[in-house]
């Protein structure tokens, strides 16, 4: 195994050549810590690291860093989710630091969604970076030591140089256009400095099949591990509103369908999630996935039992 | 152009009922917002009238000038000014402000300065410049990333791209990156996409301070 560059349990499983698991947390919209606590004894045990979302949706909620706290707190490896919305580069690159020493070793690098779309409207956003300069700035941080002003990361020129060790971890989204360009911004972020790659959700495993081929073709998969994203339906009018509401996902008409027609809509939403993942685990290049079972995180351990992913490997 | 908008006459009301003013100056500019119909001769016109007519024995006095940002336009204002309790400015913000400048009377804006912008026929404008100071249309196509990304990202599209639509709002917002990569593509450098644009110096924009310009090979003639 090549010298490990943060050492987190993600990267440490995936260097293994396990078909990794993540899943996702998204952290209360209020102080109440029981919600984590509940979350977490759903998630540990079956996953290998939980995604902690930074204000997701623009919406506001524990910051991702501070819920990662309470889930090392808990044993439970996170990977905190950093946008670049909210903060400018010398708060990111302070939380960066933060994150490190409060035993963080696994970080995503988003754009984050505009604000709009959450419950702060009128706000200023930020963006002074973009999530692939955020992504070469962790990276510099972590392999060059220096900051993103060309700076060394030590305390004075006698100082120890002590940089953050991170996974560092981007997201891709297949569905979104131009679609010739999606493998293209994949590859800028390999370039960029990501170690990993979760995507976006997927329904339709044609879109995706095809687009893996492109990332084959480029040789992507070699250089990068990619966690294929996935939300178990848990209801037809769920699917409907996927398939219409949220920008950059389509869910096929024969997945829509099956859901109209079954009986048990939660057991049929886990059915073809499971039957998802045993493709996936067929699909050349994906290395795990990224299981974002929404508002259901109790689910994931039945999902990934009947999948067969479960006892996860320990190292 | 610069792109105004007229305010709510309340708003513009509730300037000179909080004061108390009598008699104001409506004042104008041939310039940019009379371009865009917010705040020429026309307009004010018909702002004084509205005004006359919603408070009775209120005195609007009307002038329109040249060009509201630059002093000289100003001359042989004075005594007009020295008349009234206060200026109602339709010009942009700059016109304001320099309004503002130069007399010791109360100066009101009547018009919310929105953008420098694109007309893009009768009565509809879109923003294409933010003045980053910094400008990288050369190699982005002729079309700028800062303004025309909702997210102003220099690296793009991201994941919100969906038909050429930005997710902010699929009806009426292009993607501006879409755009980009379709200009590129007609031009033959889609090469430039794949280059790593490194973090923006912001410091060039307002951010921070407000900006001045003093150019050597001008300024040294007034000397």
């Amino acid at each position: 195994m090549s010298e490990l560059k943060s050492g987190s349990n993600l990267e440490k499983m995936l260097a293994a050549g396990h078909f990794a698991v993540t899943s996702e947390l998204g952290p209360p919209k209020s102080a109440d810590v029981s919600l984590i606590d509940k979350k977490v004894a759903h998630l540990a045990g079956s996953v290998d690291a939980v995604n902690l979302t930074d204000n997701q949706t623009a919406i506001v909620r524990i910051s991702s860093i501070a819920s990662g706290k309470l889930l090392v707190d808990r044993g439970l490896e996170p990977v905190v989710q950093m946008t670049c919305r909210d903060r400018n580069r010398l708060a990111i690159q302070a939380d960066i630091l933060g994150a490190y020493v409060l035993g963080m070793r696994n970080l995503l690098c988003i754009t984050g969604d505009h604000q709009c779309f959450g419950n702060h409207p009128t706000a200023k956003h930020v963006f002074d970076i973009d999530s692939i300069q955020l992504l070469r700035a962790v990276k510099d941080m972590r392999d060059e030591g220096k900051f993103m002003c060309g700076d060394e990361i030590r305390q004075g020129k006698k100082g120890e140089l002590v940089p953050p060790k991170l996974f560092i971890g981007a997201a891709a989204n297949p569905f979104a256009d131009p679609f010739d360009f999606r493998v293209t911004r994949l590859a800028q972020k390999v370039a960029a400095g990501a170690d990993f790659i979760q995507t976006q959700c997927i329904y339709d495993m044609e879109r995706f099949t095809e687009w893996m081929k492109q990332v084959r073709n480029r040789g992507l998969h070699e250089k990068v591990k990619i966690l294929a994203g996935l939300t178990p339906l848990k209801a037809f009018r769920m699917a409907q509103y996927m398939n219409s509401n949220v920008a950059g996902i389509t869910v096929p008409e024969k997945l829509l369908k099956r859901m109209e027609a079954a009986e048990d809509g939660p057991a049929e939403g886990i059915k073809i999630c499971q039957e998802q993942i045993e493709q996936l685990r067929e699909t050349e290049g994906v290395a795990g996935i990224h299981l974002m079972a929404i508002e259901w995180e109790h689910k994931v351990p039945e999902i990934l039992e009947g999948a067969g992913l479960l006892p996860r490997p320990t190292l | 152009m610069i792109v105004a908008t007229q305010k709510p006459i309340e708003e513009i009301q509730g300037f000179l009922k909080a004061r108390g003013h009598r008699k104001v100056l409506v004042l104008g500019c041939a310039t940019c917002v009379t371009v865009c119909n917010a705040g020429g001769q026309r307009e004010v016109e018909t702002l004084a009238s509205l005004l006359r007519l919603a408070d009775d024995g209120l005195e609007c006095m009307e002038k329109t000038i040249e060009r509201g940002c630059d002093k000289e336009f100003y001359d042989g204002l004075d005594e007009l000014v020295a008349s009234c309790d206060a200026i109602i400015s339709m010009a942009c913000g700059v016109g304001v402000q320099l309004a503002a400048r130069i007399y010791d009377k109360p100066v009101y804006p009547a018009l919310n300065t929105q953008m420098m912008g694109i007309n893009e026929g009768a009565g509809a404008w879109s923003e294409a410049c933010l003045g980053c100071g910094d400008c990288k249309l050369g190699i982005r196509g002729g079309v700028c990333p800062v303004t025309m990304c909702s997210k102003s990202l220099s690296n793009g599209p991201c994941g919100g791209s969906q038909d050429g639509m930005c997710e902010v709002d699929q009806k009426n917002i292009e993607c501006g990156w879409a755009l980009i990569i379709e200009r590129l593509k007609t031009l033959g450098q889609l090469d430039l996409i794949e280059e790593f644009a490194p973090p923006r110096d912001w410091s060039k924009m307002h951010d921070g301070r407000p900006r001045k310009i003093v150019r050597e090979d001008l300024a040294g003639d007034t000397e």
